[in-house]
């Protein structure tokens, strides 16, 4: 299986405090990866090297075949990011907003209608096409944001906290999106609070105070620690943490 | 009497309609939970309790006392954590909570058993400015400070949106030995999983609520005869199944889908073995039903009419 994220040894210090210690992961093609940990883990210091926003103090991390200290850039180029508080433009349709990012990524003429047709029917958005984005309920607004970060056709998209807030219908169906472009070939690494959510994912990493604590996949971890939920697991793992008492 | 008595309750921003005719009932010691997606009006009814906004139609409650004519009086009664971080950023753990306390013409002094269990976690950074504390502290401080004049009535608006599972967890707990004091306590959320830390709940979508009951007495009004299906790659069948006759509605719970059907004599055995001559090799067992899949079931419900 080809292999689109690889870290190795990765440390993130801040003056005396190491946010992120040594960590080790891969992440192949179409993989679904959950990255899991409480508040002050050490979850987005690890997004931010992974996307490029952040230099790491020592290891070595490559996405989509770049290198996260010589090549950010590339980085940022072949990588989607949505989060919970994403900036879709209210005052605009879903046509609108997919053809603003996509001029953003520098497409344009035909090019650039041709990819808002296609995310508009490969998320089944016809229905809302020219509707603004401010009268769509947020399960919808969180779909156009998700094919708002894929304009690009990055390989690798990033979701943190996707699905914050929503009905427990609008939840799902978003998560069976993911699992339909993870099937494209899109790999997929998501962060989230909700633990059933977890079992979603193909793949779970939880960190405590910065380092890994479980890698593997959902069911086996929870076969490992000998416990029924996800919830359960991560409870026993993170309540140890140094964090919890700051 | 009711804690809290809504009758009729109607509000509106412009055309929006927030709040329709709402009538809910909170018994005195209760844990009550308004459960519900973002945009559903929570807020709206949390700040109508709290007698920060005025509801167009209909009245409101607390204690006996009126919202919108007995404003001043309730106000010493009800503790009220809204959901943004409210406290002073650049006073320190233990002067916003003199302050809030002066505010109640009271003391920390005089309160202290009530805040006990809950501040002892924060006395080791009782000199930090409030702006500096991780999340979980912010919102121990921010639960002390609700607190500390005593109320009879405990209002907190999604307490546990955006925190991790270990401090909300934690949330739980004490909101648990709050209510074990004798304060009623209402608690609105988007996450269905903490229905079952109530006593009661209000399931509340665009507006309206759709049904108010105890978690288990949700879960026996599920209509369906309902099964878990697991199997390992059962997501690329989604579609497939649903479009099986027997099927009302099948949506993934944790690594398990859960397929409701109104043909109450399938088995686990027949539905197995149709699931195996469409190539899907599963295990299934009939379960019971949780709050969950009532939601989902009155949410597909009013989509198809």
């Amino acid at each position: 299986m080809k292999r689109v994220i690889e870290v190795e040894n990765l440390v993130k210090q801040f003056g005396n405090f190491t946010a992120v210690n040594n960590l080790t992961f891969s992440v192949a093609k179409g993989e679904i990866f959950g990255l899991l940990g409480a508040n002050g883990a050490g979850k987005t210091t690890t997004i931010r090297m992974l996307c490029g926003l952040l230099l790491p103090t020592s290891g070595k991390i490559t996405v989509a075949g770049y290198d996260a200290f010589t090549q950010p850039e590339q980085i940022r180029a072949s990588i989607g990011y949505m989060s919970q508080k994403f900036s879709l433009y209210s005052d605009l349709t879903v046509w609108e907003n997919i053809r603003f990012f996509g001029g953003i990524y520098g497409l344009w003429g035909r090019e650039l209608k041709l990819r808002t047709s296609e995310l508009v029917d490969e998320f089944k958005m016809n229905e809302f096409r020219d509707v603004m984005v401010e009268s769509l309920p947020l399960g919808w607004r969180q779909r156009v944001s998700l094919a708002v970060s894929m304009v690009h056709k990055p390989p690798i998209i990033f979701l943190d906290e996707p699905t914050s807030g929503v009905d427990p219908i609008a939840r799902r169906m978003f998560w069976e999106t993911i699992h339909h472009i993870s099937l494209q070939g899109t790999t997929v690494m998501v962060t989230t609070h909700y633990m059933d959510e977890a079992e979603y994912c193909h793949t779970l990493l939880i960190m405590v105070d910065g380092m890994i604590q479980a890698l593997g996949k959902p069911d086996e971890l929870k076969s490992k620690h000998a416990v029924e939920s996800m919830n359960e697991l991560f409870l026993s793992l993170a309540r140890n943490s140094n964090a919890n008492m700051m | 009497m009711p804690a809290i008595q809504i009758t009729n309750l109607s509000k509106a921003y412009g055309e929006v309609k927030a709040l329709s005719d709402i009538n809910l009932s909170v018994n005195g010691g209760e844990l009550f939970g308004l459960i519900g997606p973002d945009g559903a009006g929570k807020t709206t009814l949390i700040r109508i309790i709290t007698t920060l906004l005025l509801p167009d139609s209909g009245c409101a409650t607390v204690l006996g006392l009126d919202t919108r004519h007995d404003y001043k009086k309730l106000r010493g009664l009800i503790g009220y954590m809204p959901a943004v971080f409210s406290l002073y950023s650049d006073l320190n753990v233990e002067e916003n909570l003199n302050f809030f306390a002066g505010v109640f013409g009271t003391s920390v002094r005089e309160n202290y058993d009530l805040i006990k269990g809950i501040y002892h976690m924060l006395e080791p950074f009782k000199h930090r400015p409030a702006g500096k504390l991780s999340g979980g502290m912010k919102q121990k401080l921010a639960l002390s400070c609700a607190l500390i004049h005593r109320p009879k009535v405990l209002i907190l608006d999604e307490p546990t949106t955006g925190v991790d599972a270990v401090s909300r967890m934690e949330l739980w707990d004490l909101l648990h030995e709050i209510k074990d004091k004798g304060i009623t306590t209402f608690v609105s959320t988007a996450y269905m999983d903490e229905a079952k830390q109530c006593d009661r709940v209000a399931l509340i979508q665009k507006g309206k609520i759709f049904g108010v009951n105890s978690p288990n007495g949700f879960a026996q009004m599920f209509p369906y005869k309902l099964f878990a299906v697991y199997s390992s790659n059962i997501w690329l069948h989604l579609e497939s199944i649903r479009q099986m006759v027997v099927c009302e509605t099948a949506y993934m719970f944790g690594n398990k889908l859960h397929f409701a059907t109104n043909s109450f004599d399938l088995r686990a055995e027949n539905l197995r073995e149709s699931l195996l001559s469409m190539g899907i090799d599963a295990q299934v067992d009939e379960i019971e039903a949780g709050i969950e899949d009532y939601f989902i079931y009155q949410l597909s419900e009013k989509s198809r009419s």
